[in-house]
């Protein structure tokens, strides 16, 4: 087997160029299946690390009912909205919580000394910076008190902080939050972005002043979290089942986990990895059919060499396992070569351009190689059969 | 295989031919290339094959060298029954004791001579650096020994014809089967090259079979064979004016 890989070698070193060009559609093939299936998996583990970073086993309940977990529209209109009770409820009565906490949604302007911005402000309670991983630098963050009393205090982000405030110490300083006038009594830590989301660019506010502010007495979701994994299915049927019974066991509301959201994700860029893996496999596919061309075209030129091969004790199968190899180390040393520079480009993108969500696992690499090498073999296959088959009178006559 | 010429002497039986004939199908026609040839060859015998163009010399090469097998007939070589053996088998007879010449030269393009001698080796199992060790001895042996690491396009034509006679005997075989071997050499390099085969002949013992249209070549062997359309007409010593 050596002394057949050795001669497909030195073959190969005989025609360089042509086996440089019969390479070339396989290191394509791998370089297209590497980048692409990189750019898939690369966005799985961004979305993975988005998602996780919102927080810890979490939970959230909005109204209305979704036939279908995750991203549907709501089924129906939403029969009983999501109140303070409910939060009460909870916090009496579930015991596999880690923390609840309101949050109503709106948009408004924030102005300060002349300065505007519009922004998102969020009516929470003070579970939510735990629960959603986002701390406070300074100050404080929405205490139960503030919520009690109705106050109207506010903590910014860092955007907010930037932009209205510049070297200005904002603790202390009241802002117009729409219509009404808010002191502010902390500032959050700096945060990226999530899912495109700028995480900085928000206000919070205690829940009862956002309802006061909006002028609505109805939650847009309640954010809680399970306090571990392994409680995670059971804190969601106590929350559904706390709810429901709030509802005369109606379930007009929906509970999604951080889980499903994983999942759904999960889901969507695994089918939409498949889908670059299939349309890069087509080009691989293409530079196999590309080496079979070359390899019949070559079995035909050495047709002589064949004979006279068999002439001095070739078996016919000796000539298969050349011809075959051949293909083989063709194919496989484009696939090297194409692995190579998809992971060169892949690498690269990831230092001097980190915001492009690329990756580069180990699968990808053995599922570019291993491709390679069975492309070797299937279009090595029909060519070196043909070698074998030819009789050797007729290869040594052969003009 | 059972039997073995390890124990044949000068002047033994090597190539025993009973009524061969071949036929090939050339679309609906039949060509008799052969029909009905019978004659024996012994160990060390220089022998010429000549005859017209189209007689049937080459195919009887081909029969000979056991790369085909006759449509009818019976040939034996080293006792071996030829139509009764394996594809794998006929491959081993041909390593074992066969060196085939051609008139074309037939080296591998793009690989040195080194390389090209030490090919029946590597079909014969040898290892590498033995190899090269002993294609090297036999590139000395036919005056090539300064020539290793050429390629065939920077060598002249006998050059390359002796190259393909040191790939022929690289094995030490018993036969040499050459067809035409001067067909593409000027006179004078003809008759180094059938003076190399003499040599062979006679230092070596190996038989030899040689087809040829140079009737000073033919004139030198001790036995020639004559085919007209597939059949033999002469078998004896050399004629003159033939
Ligand atoms: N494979 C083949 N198919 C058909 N005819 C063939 C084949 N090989 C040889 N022949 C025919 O057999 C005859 C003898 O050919 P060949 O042995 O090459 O003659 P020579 O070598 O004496 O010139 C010729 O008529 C040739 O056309
Ligand atoms: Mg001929």
């Amino acid at each position: 087997m050596f002394e057949h890989i050795l001669s497909a070698f030195l073959a190969l070193k005989a025609n360089k160029i042509r086996a440089a060009l019969t390479m070339l559609g396989v290191v394509i093939g791998v370089l297209a299946v590497t980048l692409l299936v990189g750019v898939g998996d690369g966005a799985r583990i961004y979305l993975d690390e988005q998602i996780s970073g919102l927080g810890t086993n979490l939970m959230t309940i909005v109204p209305g009912r979704r036939e279908t977990r995750g991203f549907g529209p709501p089924a129906g209109n939403v029969a009983r909205p999501l109140v303070l009770d409910d939060i009460r409820a909870l916090e009496r009565q579930a015991s596999l919580l880690r923390g609840i906490s309101p949050m109503v949604m709106g948009g408004g302007a924030v102005r300060f000394k002349g300065r505007t911005r519009d922004t998102m402000i969020l009516g929470v309670g003070p579970a939510f910076s735990d629960l959603r991983n986002m701390p406070v630098d300074r100050g404080s963050f929405v205490r139960d008190e503030d919520v009690e009393s109705r106050r109207r205090v506010c903590v910014l982000g860092r955007t907010i902080v930037k932009e209205l405030f510049g070297d200005e110490n904002p603790l202390g300083q009241t802002v117009r939050l729409a219509d009404g006038r808010f002191r502010v009594v902390g500032l959050m830590e700096e945060r990226g972005t999530s899912l495109g989301f700028d995480l900085n660019d928000l206000v919070f506010i205690p829940v009862t002043a956002a309802m006061d502010l909006f002028n609505q007495d109805h939650l847009t979701q309640i954010i809680t979290a399970a306090r571990s994994k392994e409680d995670a299915p059971a804190a969601a049927e106590e929350v559904e089942q706390i709810l429901a019974r709030r509802r005369n066991g109606e379930r007009t509301f929906t509970i999604q986990s951080q889980d499903d959201l994983l999942k759904t994700f999960g889901a969507l860029t695994a089918a939409m990895t498949l889908m670059l893996l299939a349309i890069a496999s087509i080009s691989l596919v293409v530079g196999g059919i590309g080496i079979m061309n070359i390899m019949l075209v070559s079995v035909r030129e050495r047709t002589r060499e064949i004979g006279v091969r068999r002439a001095v004790g070739a078996t016919k199968s000796d000539i298969l396992w050349q011809f075959l190899l051949e293909s083989v180390v063709i194919s496989s040393l484009g696939g090297a070569i194409g692995l190579g520079m998809g992971a060169s480009i892949v690498l690269a993108l990831k230092r001097f351009a980190p915001s492009v969500p690329v990756a580069l696992s180990p699968w990808i690499a053995a599922v570019a190689f291993g491709s390679s090498f069975v492309v070797g073999v299937l279009s090595g296959v029909v060519p070196a059969r043909r070698a074998a088959e030819l009789d050797p009178v007729d290869a040594l006559r052969y003009e | 295989m059972s039997a073995s010429t390890d124990a044949l002497a000068l002047g033994e039986p090597l190539m025993v031919l009973d009524g061969i004939h071949r036929r090939f199908m050339m679309g609906d026609e039949e060509v008799r290339a052969l029909r009905g040839v019978s004659f024996t060859i012994t160990k060390g015998e220089h022998l010429c094959i000549i005859g017209p163009s189209g007689s049937g010399k080459s195919t009887m090469m081909y029969l000979l060298g056991c790369l085909d097998t006759p449509s009818e007939g019976s040939y034996q070589l080293a006792g071996y029954e030829v139509s009764e053996l394996s594809d794998e088998e006929l491959a081993a007879l041909r390593n074992r004791y066969i060196g085939f010449v051609f008139q074309a030269f037939n080296l591998i393009p793009r690989t040195t001579t080194v390389d090209n001698v030490a090919l029946p080796l590597r079909y014969a199992g040898v290892g590498m650096g033995e190899r090269r060790r002993r294609a090297a001895e036999a590139l000395e042996r036919v005056g090539l020994g300064h020539r290793l690491d050429h390629t065939p396009d920077r060598l002249s034509g006998g050059e390359r014809q002796r190259v393909a006679i040191a790939r022929a005997i690289v094995t030490k075989p018993e036969l040499l089967l050459c067809d035409e071997p001067t067909g593409n050499l000027d006179s004078k390099v003809g008759a180094e090259i059938t003076g190399l085969f003499e040599e062979l002949n006679h230092d070596m013992g190996v038989t030899l079979v040689i087809v040829t249209h140079d009737p000073s070549m033919a004139k030198r062997a001790r036995r020639n064979v004559k085919l007209v359309d597939g059949e033999v007409v002469y078998d004896g010593p050399p004629i003159e004016g033939r």
